[in-house]
């Protein structure tokens, strides 16, 4: 496990989220960003247009990371759990963070970076239910790494 | 020339999102054991994804802020037109809620939305499922349950 490496990760995540609020003016909430994309009704005016060139940039990064794969990416896509807890996870996730407004990089990045207290409560809950959680199915499924 | 003038909201856009996704993978973001490790406090924590929120918050924090005193001046997005920010202020029962859900499915798959993305070009099964379900849930929650 490099930290450099992590350490730099976060530095580019934070650059990545700075553009888009820079140039575009924007807030860069993944969940948002998908959720706006999926639920499209407005793409006549090509209001929409920007969420799918942002989507377009992560997935050529993941392209890209494909090639140039660090060992950080060696478990890329595996789940920890058995499958069936993974794709009910999905489901609440793609819910939760509806109902939240945002997720990790929208509540947990930008909000917090914008000194908002509804993102600090929401990220501090999310991380404690995902600690929680993790707790629970640990003591069901052995985790391995 | 004009074209591109035009159209540079869509290269940032772009730009942006490519940036972001190499955080997420050289953070180890994307590897879902590294999450769950990360989540795992009371038995093996691996603290590493701590520094990737701090790092990525300590940079947003002060762009942000610079941009906040510029803006009193009359400051305006490079390429658009206004800012487009939430006004929401109050901590209502959704956000909490749905924070709380949010963590549960985060904790059962070790995914959130932006790493879910960027793995996708593996086409590992969990991945593309847990996207499906994350596209299913959303729509679920916006048809049935948005005010």
């Amino acid at each position: 496990m490099n930290l450099n490496l992590v350490i730099l990760g976060g530095i580019l995540v934070g650059v990545g989220s700075s553009v888009l609020l820079l140039f575009n003016g924007r807030i860069a909430g993944i969940s948002g960003i998908v959720k706006n994309l999926l639920l499209a009704k407005e793409w006549k005016n090509r209001q929409n247009l920007w969420r799918l060139f942002f989507v377009m940039g992560l997935l050529s990064g993941g392209l890209l990371g494909r090639v140039f794969a660090p060992d950080q990416a060696v478990d890329w896509g595996k789940a920890v759990w058995p499958e069936k807890i993974v794709i009910m996870g999905g489901f609440l996730v793609g819910f939760g963070t509806a109902m939240a407004n945002g997720c990790t990089s929208g509540h947990g990045v930008c909000g917090i970076g914008r000194f908002s207290l509804r993102s600090l409560i929401a990220t501090l809950l999310f991380i404690g239910a995902g600690i929680a959680t993790v707790y629970v199915l640990g003591s069901f499924y052995e985790i391995s790494y | 020339m004009k074209y591109l003038t035009k159209n540079r909201i869509y290269l940032s856009s772009f730009l942006s999102g490519f940036i972001f996704s190499m955080g997420l993978i050289l953070s180890g973001m994307t590897n879902s054991k590294k999450v769950i490790g990360f989540l795992n406090i009371f038995r093996n924590w691996d603290f590493s994804l701590l520094f990737v929120m701090g790092c990525a918050v300590g940079i947003y924090a002060l762009v942000n802020y610079l941009i906040q005193i510029k803006k009193e001046k009359g400051f305006k997005p490079l390429f658009a037109e206004t800012w487009s920010f939430s006004a929401k202020k109050e901590v209502t029962k959704e956000l909490v809620c749905g924070s709380i859900i949010f963590g549960i499915g985060w904790g059962m798959s070790g995914f959130c939305p932006g790493p879910a993305i960027v793995s996708l070009v593996q086409l590992t099964s969990p991945i593309v499922l847990f996207i499906l379900m994350m596209l299913l849930g959303m729509s679920v929650f916006n048809f049935f349950f948005k005010k």
